[in-house]
């Protein structure tokens, strides 16, 4: 089987989100890049699992610039066979799914499985454009992929639960979590990842982007906790209900 | 001009983000000079929308077309447009938007931005803010395309439901000629009575200060006085003391609710960025170092398995008494 794992490039976690130029762009100095986490602790991981359990090969794509090697590195060490980088720094979804649908249209994909959103943009956007570009089904938030020959059953969560829905492949889906557990790269992950295949493409430039960031903003500051004495819980109530309104 | 508002149903009833959606694309088409028109997939009750400002519904009776099968659903909203002459497409972003709009923008050609919290600004362009960095920030986005299609964030905006009514009539959509080959084998969970948390507006939630999983009785019993949907951190929800699905945060699911009610947990970075946008947040830990405290609007230092029986007693005396 073949697997193409598109990946993103996002701040650490704990990353101070600041801005620059007036507030039109993300300031990016001092972060720390981590491979998207929905893209590596489910989707890749699973790719890994199926390929580990009935053969076949996995390839990680990234749009972006050579900023992204380093997680591109990373998404090797945890065993991705070979990586893609599509060398243009997108400007939105719209163009990321473009050139993805590029690269990946006569290479004969069994699946494409990404994360449910990054946890920068959090469009939860590329999959479906990409399933559309390429004339696919598309699986969305699926907590659980099982394959079996030439068709795959998933769990695709929904409001407050889940449906099991079967489908043939090629097939693209987003992954949530539950649908596999992160793994920690090992030094032979590492040491072997460096001498993977990472090939740089040129962008095909076959779509403008649809959208435009203008400024961003951050949320106003909370004013200060009111603590309650936590022998008298009946104020705590009197104050959500009188002062906060919420119960 | 109009606006058109995709509508997704639960047991034949609409959605509730469905029906913030629908209110949202209302106010849309009330701006720019348009009918506001929605798109319901197989509603019995579609006449509600009337109350939030909705023209005319064109409801969709074939229950092949729904979200399990995205490419029918864009397949229904693109011969609405054409019919309607819609402009703009609004969808609410749960299961339903993230599986259909990101389809239909590739199809159309039309821009998408999602997790939407603002009416459009028209000033200069088509102007909206949505939240990034997991609600750690939010950014005024320009779609240049003429269509434009939004979804917006559940709980960003208050529902206020007036008087009234809208016109509603089946549409017929002819979807034989897509095979996607989705079938649907099973559906669990989502018939409970318990709202899912992305809608929640009352939410209770612990965390590892809660030592195990035998320990939630009194999470639980808080959620049952108040009405509220239980959530958890996320080494509660690796480990295994609670479900997957309980797990907010910047990896789990992003909620928004009035209320939301913190036990033993210490507000992480990650576990701030999905909850940072409750209007109202309790938090109960034994520590006053706690950093949620610096996110809280009421905290009680102290002893959860002390303060939480207290607490479900004040309410439970505040529910006797107002009902
Ligand atoms: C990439 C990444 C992504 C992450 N994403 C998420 C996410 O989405 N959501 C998330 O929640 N976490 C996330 N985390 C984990 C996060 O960093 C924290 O580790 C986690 O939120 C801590 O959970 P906790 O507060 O339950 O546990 P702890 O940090 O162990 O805190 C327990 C708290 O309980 C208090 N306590 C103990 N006993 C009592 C008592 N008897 N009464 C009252 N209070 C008591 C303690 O004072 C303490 O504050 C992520 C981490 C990483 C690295």
């Amino acid at each position: 089987m073949k697997i193409l794992v598109p990946i993103s490039k996002v701040p650490d976690t704990t990353s101070k989100i600041a801005f620059t130029d007036g507030d039109s762009k993300f300031n990016e100095e001092g972060i720390q890049w981590i491979v998207n986490p929905y893209d590596e602790w489910y989707a890749l991981v699973r790719a890994l699992e199926l390929v580990e359990a009935g053969g076949g090969t996995v390839t990680v794509i990234n749009v972006g610039d050579a900023t992204s090697d380093p997680v591109i590195r990373k998404a090797l060490a945890l065993g991705a066979h070979e990586a893609v980088r599509v060398d243009v720094n997108p400007a939105d979804s719209y163009v990321i799914a473009k050139e993805i649908s590029a690269y990946a249209a006569d290479k004969g994909f069994d699946m494409v499985l990404l994360g449910k959103e990054t946890i920068s943009y959090n469009g939860s956007e590329v999959g479906g454009m990409l399933a559309e570009f390429m004339n696919l089904p598309y699986i969305s938030l699926a907590s659980k992929l099982e394959v079996n020959g030439d068709t795959a059953t998933l769990d695709r969560t929904t409001e407050g639960g889940v449906e099991v829905v079967e489908v043939k492949l090629p097939l693209v889906a987003s992954a949530n979590k539950g649908m596999a557990e992160q793994r920690i790269p090992n030094m032979r992950g590492i040491m072997a990842a460096r001498s993977k295949p990472l090939t740089v493409v040129a962008a095909s430039g076959g779509a403008e982007a649809k959208t435009s960031y203008v400024k961003y903003g951050l949320p106003a500051p909370k004013s200060a906790v009111k603590l309650v004495d936590p022998e008298n819980m009946d104020e705590l109530v009197n104050l959500l209900h009188t002062e906060a309104k919420s119960i | 001009m109009s606006v058109l508002i995709v509508v997704d149903t639960k047991n034949g009833e609409v959605k509730k983000s469905s029906l913030e959606a629908a209110q949202y694309g209302a106010k849309v088409a009330a701006s720019i000079g348009g009918e506001a028109v929605a798109l319901s997939l197989n509603a019995s009750n579609a006449e509600v929308l009337g109350t939030v400002g909705v023209n005319k519904v064109l409801n969709v009776t074939d229950s092949s077309v729904s979200a399990s099968d995205p490419q029918k659903v864009v397949a229904a909203i693109v011969a609405a447009a054409n019919q309607v002459g819609a402009k703009v497409v609004v969808f609410a972003h749960d299961s339903t938007g993230k599986a259909v709009a990101p389809r239909l923008s590739a199809k159309s050609g039309a821009g998408l931005v999602t997790n939407v919290t603002s009416l459009p600004d028209t000033a200069s362009g088509f102007v909206v803010s949505k939240n990034v960095f997991s609600g750690k920030a939010h950014a005024h986005v320009n779609i240049l395309s003429d269509e434009k299609i939004v979804s917006i964030l559940p709980n960003a905006f208050g529902l206020a439901a007036g008087e009234g009514s809208a016109s509603v009539e089946d549409f017929a959509v002819d979807v034989s000629g897509i095979s996607s080959g989705i079938t649907v084998k099973a559906v669990k969970g989502g018939n409970s009575d318990v709202v899912p948390l992305p809608e929640a507006e009352l939410v209770v939630s612990a965390g590892r200060g809660l030592k195990g999983p035998e320990n939630w009785g009194m999470v639980e019993e808080m959620a049952g006085i108040l009405g509220a949907t239980t959530a958890c951190s996320r080494p509660v929800a690796d480990i295994g003391w609670r479900p997957h699905h309980e797990h907010v945060g910047q990896t789990g699911v992003a909620i928004r609710p009035n209320l939301y009610i913190a036990i033993g947990i210490s507000g992480a970075i990650q576990h701030l960025a999905g909850v940072n946008g409750s209007k109202v947040i309790v938090v109960i830990n034994k520590d006053p170092e706690a950093p949620f405290f610096k996110a809280a609007d009421y905290g009680v230092v102290g002893d959860a398995f002390e303060v939480v029986p207290r607490l479900n007693e004040a309410l439970r005396k505040f529910k006797a008494a107002n009902g």
